[in-house]
């Protein structure tokens, strides 16, 4: 018994045996939930709420994870969805813009951290924890620079967009005067689990992808083999503010509103999801799918601390 | 003769199938089969290197070097250490960039080599001596990443590649395990599988069978003798001196950056070879001679350190050794002979597996250098700026460090008598430095080994290992050094010396151990201590 287990642990890689752990933990816990506090738990649209609270999270925390898996890190990420949701605020109420040219506003924000951050990282190896505490600062002061005061946004369009709930077939439920509630999904959640399947298939079926895996395993010997370990590194910036970007519009999309304190800490809590869902610090071993679980698993305890009357701190 | 050839490499089935073909075409080509029969050889260049120099901040690594590698040939890269075989190899395969000079592949003329990749493209093939692969990544995935078509990984057909060549080299991994589960042999293996695999001109081999067993080495030969017939050149570098007679044709001897010369393998022995990688003649040394003969003064003392087959995880042989009272000694061998893994053993500075120690007639354990130091033992590492000395404190601090290690951190001098014990060998050493307060690394190399030798001279200690201590030093504190050594003895203290430098060996020590292959083969003292039996003993067999 005990050999034939072992033989299947030396079966598997690094990387899925942290993600086969992570779902055991999160399922495990989840209905330690259910069976413990029962309530909401009981309910799939407590699950749905999570997703819908932790869409960006889920965002941005895959685009550490490849910042992760390559080697580096990136705390600028909680900065640019703050700025990110601060000017789409701004220039949906006051410049009377439109969702087009917000979400073009979002998408440009995440390009241009990422191409400087890239550039300083992989082109002038430079500490990509020093660059990204540089692009923190840079992004959070930004954000008051564009409009100190919070506000919420009034734009019709912008909040008919806001409010647009997509069922989910079968997981609705009876409330107490027996009207049936279906159950729930914002837009962002779709464009999150979009994201995560793109993500995975990148990391699991693209040249691309297994270079962040070489480059984040050891470095020395991915330039051996011939791979191109600037590029590599530059698009994992890349990739990671423009997830930032997209993150930071879906966050916009869920609360409505613009203010410099948005996403505070956001960062951290991406590296946790990732960390948790197996992502390792020193590089070379996660998974995405791995990272959804780590902000499921993230969100659930924070919900399980909420729900049973302790402040959430 | 044609359907001959085919058979070969269908036979040897070396890569998975693009490859094969290419193979096989290449043999039915006019060029190779003139080589096969042995006609024209030297038109079938494939590779030539000329006049190439690299320059890093005060050190000239190659000047004006030359390599010529044929087709179908095995050609061995040889010298110490700092010869630039590393350096030259690593121009070639662009993970430096040359300074001057040309290099030329059979085909494409003169070709620019910027990056690794660079060199991929051109059919340079490279095993690097340190394992270069990702731990994190499958077996498969390590020998085909960074070569592969496309934007996609085709994941089955990878696995497939990959097992059909593990399967041929009869290398025992499967292709979906991961790296890191894999010993370092077969990692090492890995790394090969993957250089032969490439469609190939040129191979690179640096140190490929440092960590191979002897059947794993027997099987590389076989491979490499394969790819020859093919009409692989390949450059093999290593310090086996055996390996290079079992299976080169050719030797190009390097030494100081500079091109000693090319041989056939058949014109040049074994002592010969010594004699050129250590640039010295075997008969220009009867002034050493009588040098020598003046410090040969002491022999008549206690044992101060004896161990018997000792033994550390850094895979050297047990070994034997004892040291007297007043006595120098030395190891010597050429370079990862093993020297400096013994002294380590005997600090315990690598871990010690075996075998027994004895301090002035005692037992005692010494598995930490701290043990060590303990037992009046002193070691003055190879490695300066890794192993010895801390760049950013004072000289004083890097001079009270040892001596403070073993009197306990609770109990620390005062600043005076510090300063006195840092002033006492600034003088009696000759050390050039602005004040005590002077950080090390901004004195000279000379100087911060002196610092260091003063750290270890603080301890009195009572015996004193010296490895490698005039490397990289000018000739005025190497003569220095070697007065002192001499002038310690005197008082008493046991010295083992090592140096790669065998005059400065000879001047110095009574007793010489000989290494080869990480084994002591022999041990020279009085008369017998001469370059020619020093050479002889290293080179063996002959």
């Amino acid at each position: 018994m005990n050999k034939e287990k072992k033989s299947i642990f030396n079966k598997m890689n690094d990387t899925s045996l942290l993600l086969t752990i992570t779902i055991v933990i999160f399922l495990l816990m989840y209905i330690g939930a259910i069976v413990i506090q029962g309530g909401g738990f009981t309910k799939p649209q407590m699950f749905f709420n999570i997703l819908n609270a932790n869409a960006a999270l889920i965002i941005t925390a895959c685009g550490m994870s490849i910042v992760m898996i390559s080697g580096g890190i990136d705390i600028s990420v909680g900065g640019v969805v703050a700025l990110v949701s601060m000017s789409c605020a701004v220039y949906l109420d006051h410049k009377g813009g439109s969702i087009i040219g917000s979400i073009l506003i979002a998408l440009g924000i995440g390009i241009a951290f990422g191409l400087v951050q890239g550039f300083l990282v992989a082109v002038l190896d430079i500490q990509p924890f020093i660059v990204s505490l540089a692009g923190m600062f840079f992004a959070r002061g930004m954000t008051t620079i564009v409009n100190t005061a919070p506000f919420n946004v009034e734009d019709e369009e912008f909040n008919a967009l806001k409010l647009t709930r997509v069922n989910v077939p079968f997981m609705g439920s009876v409330n107490k005067k027996g009207i049936y509630v279906p159950a729930y999904v914002e837009i962002g959640v779709i464009v999150a689990l979009l994201i995560v399947v793109l993500l995975f298939l990148v990391l699991r079926w693209t040249r691309l992808g297994r270079s962040f895996y070489a480059v984040g395993g050891n470095k020395q010997s991915a330039l051996m083999m011939g791979i191109n370990v600037r590029r590599t590194k530059f698009l994992s910036h890349l990739i990671c503010s423009v997830l930032a970007g997209i993150g930071g519009y879906v966050y916009f999309l869920h609360v409505g509103s613009g203010s410099a304190s948005h996403a505070m800490g956001m960062e951290m809590n991406a590296i946790a999801s990732s960390i948790i869902g197996g992502t390792m610090l020193t590089g070379g071993v996660g998974n995405i799918i791995g990272t959804l679980f780590g902000v499921l698993s993230l969100s659930t305890i924070q919900n399980i601390v909420a729900s049973a009357g302790l402040d959430q701190a | 003769m044609f359907v001959g050839l085919r058979e070969r490499s269908e036979a040897i089935r070396i890569s998975p199938s693009h490859t094969v073909i290419h193979i096989g075409a290449g043999l039915c080509s006019a060029p190779f089969l003139k080589i096969w029969r042995g006609e024209n050889v030297s038109e079938n260049v494939v590779l030539k290197m000329r006049g190439i120099n690299k320059t890093f901040p005060g050190v000239r690594a190659l000047q004006n070097v030359d390599f010529t590698l044929n087709k179908g040939e095995i050609h061995a890269l040889m010298g110490e250490n700092g010869a630039g075989k590393s350096t030259l190899i690593k121009v070639l395969t662009g993970v430096y960039t040359k300074d001057d000079g040309t290099i030329e592949l059979e085909g494409k003329g003169e070709v620019a080599i910027h990056s690794p990749q660079d060199a991929q493209k051109l059919g340079i093939s490279t095993v690097y001596q340190e394992i270069t692969l990702c731990p994190n990544l499958t077996v498969a995935e390590n020998m085909f990443i960074g070569r592969e078509q496309g934007a996609f990984t085709n994941w089955k057909q990878m696995n497939a590649n990959a097992d059909k060549l593990l399967e041929q080299l009869d290398i025992p991994a499967s292709a979906t395990q991961q790296l890191s589960n894999c010993s370092i042999a077969v990692q090492q293996m890995v790394a090969i599988a993957r250089a032969i695999d490439m469609d190939c001109k040129v191979l690179i081999l640096d140190e490929p069978t440092s960590s191979l067993d002897e059947q794993e080495v027997e099987k590389l030969f076989g491979l490499m003798r394969d790819l020859k017939e093919m009409g692989v050149g390949i450059i093999f570098v290593t310090h086996f001196l055996d390996q290079v007679y079992e299976v080169c044709d050719k030797i190009t001897v390097l030494r100081d950056g500079q091109l000693v010369g090319e041989y056939e393998i058949k014109d040049l022995p074994r002592v010969q070879l010594v004699a050129k990688m250590l640039g010295k003649e075997m008969d220009d040394l009867s002034d050493i001679k009588g040098e020598h003969e003046a410090y040969n003064g002491q022999d008549a003392g206690e044992i101060v350190f004896e161990a018997k087959g000792l033994q550390s995880d850094a895979g050297i042989k047990p070994f034997d050794f004892y040291i007297k009272k007043g006595e120098v000694n030395g190891f010597t061998g050429l370079l990862g002979s093993g020297r400096s893994e013994c002294v380590r053993a005997i600090f315990g500075a690598d871990r010690v597996i075996g075998g027994n120690v004895k301090v002035k007639g005692k037992e005692v354990k010494i598995s930490k250098p701290l043990d060590a130091m303990k037992n009046g033992i002193a070691y003055l590492p190879e490695d300066r700026k890794l192993d010895g000395i801390i760049g950013d404190l004072s000289v004083r601090e890097n001079i009270i460090m040892a001596l403070q290690v073993l009197t306990g951190f609770f109990k620390p001098f005062s600043k005076a008598q510090a300063n006195a014990f840092a002033r006492e060998y600034i003088e009696k050493l000759n050390i050039k430095t602005a004040s005590v307060d002077t950080p090390i690394k901004s004195l000279s190399g000379g100087n911060q080994q002196k610092v260091i030798l003063a750290r270890w001279l603080l301890m009195h200690p009572e015996y004193l290992i010296l490895d490698e201590p005039t490397r990289g030093i000018d000739v005025g504190t190497k003569v220095d050094i070697q007065k002192l050594v001499l002038e310690l003895a005197s008082e008493g203290m046991s010295v083992t010396f090592i140096s790669s430098e065998t005059d400065e060996m000879l001047r110095t020590c009574s007793r010489l151990v000989v290494m080869r292959d990480r084994k002591v083969v022999g041990e020279l003292s009085g008369d017998d201590l001469t370059q020619n039996k020093i050479m002889s003993t290293i080179a063996g067999g002959e």
